[in-house]
């Protein structure tokens, strides 16, 4: 882990990095741009590599189609739009072209969860890796930092079938080293304690580990995981969890479907240990500062405390409960 | 009494069987009669008949022949939904000449070898005509011909939308429409990028020309200059709601497509020498635009009773009806 954690970085910038070097190592890397390629951060690829980049405009469908196209001769395409368009605007062209066909398209989008905080609801992608999540054969990831991100990107060009990529707009705290290997669908577990489990993705991660160490001050002991790959996903982790018995998770994506829904599919078919999801609470969002938005879903440092106290408080009645009876 | 031309190398005649080998392929004629078809892409369509063990080469028109396969097509689409008793005859037997001349003339394809990666690439973008495009694989032997029996049926290659994963020959997976064109467009690309010789077909139907994404694979097309793209619009005037004059009307296609920067045409689609014409006039231009041919077609095409009749878009013929259908191609063929 990094020293540096006071810095900041959007993951959307490790896509840009990254996807130049892949292009260059390997010719058949393609970039897709749906004309919003400043913002996605492609205008370097797009320079140094332009016999391997297509713009199609403000075409989603065709995007995704076209990328079908050139994974059936051997291309890498990666679609690169904002996640509320890869994820909607393009999902039936994703299923019917790319997943149904299983063909090796990665679909990486910028503007994850409330990232967009500014642009307002319209703009802000909280659904979008539930949806995905029920295509097979699509993998579903995003990366916590710049670094985790890199990697991971990485990886899904060397992995043969779809990707769908999750990236930040705005920036969030550098919390791996650059030397950090990542696996997909391998959680990475940052902490590990046996009072309370902490499962988090993407943005969340750094608002997950500053918890943890609040709660480590009083005492409580935290097991704490980077779920970057919600599909497939790291099951053994997850049932490693339930040995901690008590489970928070946490993600900027509404609650319905995304990594809470996942690790709550686990546990209820364990059937034992205890899950409170904290994420987007099911509701569009509107123009305002980041830290609002989280603010306003409860998706902070406190509420993550005060949550696992909740449970362990809970606990604590339930025992004293069981003892009177 | 053998080719001057030179195609049949050798003869043989051995007991009842007679062996005829044409370039490095051996035949074997079991019966005194016989007819085969050789198919040479670019050179000529040679009929040879075999009367009592005398072979006689009968030169044949390309059209003539490609006529025959046309039949074939639709005989075997047919066969295939007759059996599955599911499935979509009406545009079906609307597209069966065009894919005749391109699956038994003009495309570059090796059954042998479907993943060839040189080979020219077919997009059905209105899937849902599988039928007629499976018929072409049979018969081109990319699949065995008893898959014709397994239509729609558990397991089969010949699933009720195209699936490449499924059925060798299938370039990409289509049903949903509006989005073949897309995927065709990307193959073109790439091939451009690459600089490989193959060329892209696709076959887009006139109510599927409805759909937005048509519209953005179309300027697509044209902005990277992708004169190894022809697409087919099948424009047989008929969708499932009515006609597409009622439900939406198309206006004009070929002048859509010519605005939006293609090299059109518009043709008799059940015309064997109108389309095997335009495919020849088309095949060296290198002009940097797309070609769009625009068909004149009938939905039910060949069989009287379903010719034009809305119904007849997802219906599977009866006993009756099919045996008078299978007569009267039969006839054509005569």
């Amino acid at each position: 882990m990094s020293n540096h954690v006071l810095q900041k970085k959007a993951t959307r910038e490790a896509f840009g990095d990254e996807i130049v070097r892949l292009g260059k190592q390997n010719k058949n890397i393609y970039v897709v741009d749906i004309d919003i390629g400043k913002s996605c951060k492609t205008v370097k690829f797009a320079k140094e590599l332009p016999n391997q980049h297509v713009n199609v405009g403000i075409a989603e469908q065709n995007g995704a189609g076209l990328a079908a196209g050139l994974a059936t001769t051997g291309k890498i395409p990666f679609v690169s739009t904002y996640a509320v368009f890869g994820s909607l605007r393009m999902a039936e062209q994703v299923r019917q072209e790319i997943c149904y066909p299983n063909l090796n398209v990665k679909i990486a989008c910028s503007h994850g969860g409330l990232t967009p905080a500014n642009d307002g609801g319209s703009h802000q992608s909280i659904e979008d890796m539930g949806v995905l999540r029920t295509f097979p054969n699509m993998t579903v990831i995003m990366g916590a930092d710049y670094y985790s991100t890199k990697k991971l990107i990485e990886q899904a060009a060397n992995i043969y079938g779809p990707v769908y990529l999750r990236f930040t707009r705005d920036t969030v705290p550098m919390i791996y080293d650059e030397n950090e290997a990542f696996i997909i669908g391998k959680a990475k577990k940052l902490k590990d304690g046996k009072d309370i489990a902490i499962v988090a993705n993407g943005d969340t991660v750094h608002l997950a580990l500053a918890a943890a160490e609040q709660l480590e001050e009083e005492g409580v002991t935290v097991k704490l995981l980077d779920m970057h790959t919600i599909k497939p996903i790291d099951r053994e982790a997850v049932i490693d969890c339930l040995s901690v018995g008590k489970i928070i998770t946490i993600e900027d994506h509404n609650i319905l479907n995304g990594l809470g829904s996942a690790v709550c599919e686990i546990v209820a078919e364990e059937g034992v240990g205890q899950v409170r999801r904290i994420g987007v609470q099911d509701q569009f969002g509107q123009s305002a500062p980041y830290e609002k938005l989280l603010e306003l879903n409860g998706i902070t440092v406190e509420n993550i405390v005060k949550t696992a106290k909740g449970m362990l408080k809970e606990e604590f009645l339930h025992e004293r409960n069981g003892h009177n009876v | 009494m053998i080719n001057e031309k030179g195609i049949v190398k050798s003869f043989i005649a051995f007991d009842d069987a007679l062996f005829l080998k044409i370039f490095d392929k051996e035949f074997k004629l079991t019966k005194d009669f016989m007819v085969l078809y050789l198919t040479y892409k670019y050179t000529c369509y040679t009929r040879i008949q075999i009367y009592n063990k005398e072979v006689i080469v009968v030169e044949e028109s390309i059209v003539a022949t490609l006529e025959k396969k046309a039949i074939e097509l639709r005989k075997t689409a047919l066969i295939m939904i007759y059996k599955a008793q599911s499935g979509h005859p009406g545009g079906s037997l609307s597209a069966a000449d065009v894919i005749a001349a391109l699956y038994f003339k003009e495309m570059n394809i090796d059954p042998k070898n479907p993943q060839w990666e040189n080979r020219d690439r077919f997009v059905l973008s209105k899937g849902h005509v599988c039928p007629i495009l499976y018929s072409a694989l049979v018969l081109k032997e990319y699949v065995p011909y008893e898959t014709v029996y397994t239509l729609r049926q558990y397991g089969s290659p010949f699933q009720g939308h195209p699936d490449m994963k499924k059925c060798p020959g299938v370039d990409i997976s289509t049903g949903s429409l509006g989005q073949g064109l897309s995927c065709a467009v990307g193959m073109a690309l790439a091939g451009k990028r690459d600089e490989k010789s193959y060329r892209v077909f696709s076959m887009i139907g006139d109510g599927e020309c409805q759909e937005g994404q048509i519209w953005e694979a179309a300027q697509c097309a044209v902005k990277y200059q992708l004169d190894n793209l022809v697409v087919f619009v099948d424009d047989n005037g008929l969708q499932i709601d009515g006609t597409t004059e009622e439900v939406m009307p198309n206006q004009d296609l070929e002048q859509k497509f010519k605005s939006f920067g293609f090299d059109t045409r518009r043709i008799n689609g059940h015309s064997m020498e109108e389309i095997v014409n335009t495919l020849e006039s088309i095949r060296e231009v290198k002009n940097g635009k797309p070609t769009c041919i625009v068909c004149n077609t009938a939905k039910g095409r060949g069989v009287s009773f379903m010719e034009n009749v809305v119904d007849w878009h997802g219906a599977a013929p009866k006993e009756e009806e099919y045996f008078l259908a299978m007569e009267e191609l039969e006839r054509g063929l005569n």
